[in-house]
């Protein structure tokens, strides 16, 4: 992984995003026999309401292509591994984690991510809640939180705190901020409500 | 991440005629790209199969079929599944985060690896992952590896929790392959690791799960699903019990018991079964069938503890069940 993270997080995608026609560098062997076509896939979806199309290596996953491609660095890459949920966005409505997502599975998805949560200059009653709750120290795992968050209170999953805490237990806070965030649900779901 | 090629195919046809020995499903993902980033999978083809119509709950004629591309989350929620198969809706709550169960396929958790430090770490051996270079789970780290059916090869448990319940429940699997469709019972399924550890199931090369088929079982209304694990949440099994228990009366007329954590694969106790039928639904009764798993585990240096936590784990489920009486 450090080889992709290397090349293909700071140099692949970025020369991908100026040189667009510029042909796919290939990482890694693969099979010498018979090579498959590795080439780009062009992917069309929605991010936080506005339609956008990315051509990518297939290998790229979401979580590197919203915060690379597109800018929007609010998700978090923990730990790359499905283990920590800092990188938890929506896709169609539903809670994911984006390091295990391949952007090139999205065609025609909705995505929606920390930045587009808020009404405008309105901060969502999450937002509001986490600060209002103290639900964050540093601040890493939070918009992880609030993503999940925000989809348990929606799936109607957040009615005790054991159910709250259960529910959560994809979202880990190194600064052990959990009691805060419980708070926060809580809070928040009165207002979701 | 070795470069693949990145196919959709659009039908159950295409998808098997696409695969080969060189590619790769690729349904939730939670398993495969997890594993393509640590290069303990290099598929040169990735298939995506989540165009095909392998989806829904189906009740009609008794029993459940879920299709292969069926969600986690969503067949844990299902009313049917809660109400008919307690056991499966409570396997599959335990398992994972919030996030991953959304994510992940039913097809794909059956036929997720093993959760191996080595296994998952391609600068040691493993003879799963590179046959023959050897086993150094056996000498090394094995708190977490299984006390029934390991061999000198390979002693990694299988971990998944749904397969437990599955398993418990007779369940099957059918695939399509090139050559046609075909019913496997989920416990032939599996294989033991033998020799031959890197061949963990009976799929032919290319041949995709379309449906998990659970029989009808009226009694498994009252059944449950118990997993011990280092923390409450979001964690594997280091020992679990499926358990669905018939009563007339205060006795027990047929019981169905499978553990997980314990074996290399989802392990059916059929003597433990037997130790139930024909008694009286106690506590001593439990405790005494629960005695009868631990014949024939074979503890490694770490593991030790793994036989009593089965036991206790199983009298733990049973007396569960009662509450549900
Ligand atoms: C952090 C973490 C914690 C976890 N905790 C648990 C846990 O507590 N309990 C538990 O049971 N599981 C747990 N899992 C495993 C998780 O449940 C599996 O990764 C998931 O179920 C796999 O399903 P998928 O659809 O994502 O499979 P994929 O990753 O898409 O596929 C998995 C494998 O199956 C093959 N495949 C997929 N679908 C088919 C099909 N229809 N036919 C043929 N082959 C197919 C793929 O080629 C691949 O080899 C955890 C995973 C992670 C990352
Ligand atoms: S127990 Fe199995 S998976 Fe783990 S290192 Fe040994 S051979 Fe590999
Ligand atoms: S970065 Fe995705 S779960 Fe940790
Ligand atoms: S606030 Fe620091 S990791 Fe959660």
């Amino acid at each position: 992984m450090t080889q992709h993270e290397g090349i293909t997080r700071r140099g692949l995608l970025g020369m991908v995003g100026t040189a667009a026609a510029a042909a796919t560098v290939p990482l890694g062997g693969g099979s010498a026999a018979a090579q498959p076509d590795t080439g780009e896939v062009t992917v069309r979806m929605t991010v936080n309401g506005t339609a956008t199309s990315l051509t990518a290596d297939p290998r790229v996953t979401l979580l590197d292509a919203v915060r690379e491609r597109l800018g929007l660095t609010g998700t978090k890459k923990g730990c790359d591994r499905g283990q920590c949920g800092a990188c938890t966005v929506h896709v169609d409505g539903r809670r994911v984690v984006s390091c295990l997502t391949l952007l090139a599975t999205l065609d025609g998805a909705s995505v929606t991510t920390i930045e587009g949560l808020a009404d405008g200059d309105r901060p969502h009653p999450l937002q509001r809640a986490f600060v209002d709750q103290d639900g964050l120290q540093c601040g890493f795992c939070t918009p992880g939180q609030i993503m999940s968050a925000a989809a348990v209170i929606a799936e109607g999953r957040a009615r005790t705190d054991d159910e709250i805490r259960e529910q959560m237990s994809g979202n880990i806070c190194r600064c052990s901020a959990y009691p805060g965030i419980l708070a926060a649900i809580r809070q928040a779901r009165t207002e979701m409500r | 991440m070795r470069s693949y090629a990145f196919e959709r195919p659009g039908t159950v046809t295409d998808a098997v005629r696409r695969a080969g020995s060189g590619s790769a499903f690729l349904a939730g993902g939670t398993t495969l790209v997890d594993l393509m980033k640590l290069e303990v999978m290099t598929p040169d083809r990735v298939l995506d199969i989540n165009r095909l119509p392998l989806r829904g709950l189906d009740t009609t004629g008794g029993g459940l079929r879920i299709g292969a591309l069926e969600r986690m989350s969503d067949v844990a929620a299902d009313p049917r599944v809660r109400r008919a198969y307690p056991v499966l809706g409570q396997a599959l709550d335990l398992s994972a985060s919030g996030q991953l169960r959304t994510m992940a396929s039913i097809g794909g958790n059956l036929l997720q690896r093993t959760r191996c430090g080595y296994f998952r770490d391609v600068s040691t051996p493993c003879n799963k992952r590179l046959p023959g270079s050897g086993c150094p789970a056996i000498g090394g780290e094995n708190r977490t590896h299984a006390v029934l059916g390991a061999s000198g090869s390979c002693a990694a448990t299988h971990p998944s929790d749904l397969a437990v319940a599955l398993v418990a429940l007779d369940a099957k699997v059918r695939l399509q392959g090139r050559e046609g469709a075909r019913t496997v019972d989920l416990r032939d399924f599996y294989l033991l690791p033998g020799d031959t550890p890197h061949l963990e199931h009976d799929l032919r090369p290319g041949e995709l799960v379309t449906e998990v088929v659970v029989p009808a079982l009226p009694w498994a209304r009252r059944s449950t699903y118990v997993k011990i694990r280092d923390r409450r949440s979001f964690e594997f099994a280091l020992s679990s019990a499926a358990v669905a228990v018939r009563l007339d009366g205060d006795t027990i007329v047929e019981a169905r018991v499978a553990v997980g954590g314990m074996g290399t694969r989802p392990w059916r106790l059929t003597a433990v079964e037997r130790a139930l039928v024909g008694r009286r639904a106690t506590e001593e009764t439990y405790v005494a069938a629960a005695a009868t798993a631990v014949e024939g585990t074979r503890p490694l240096r770490h593991n030790a503890y793994k036989p009593e936590l089965m036991k206790r784990t199983l009298v733990r489920a049973l007396l569960e069940l009662e509450q549900t009486r």
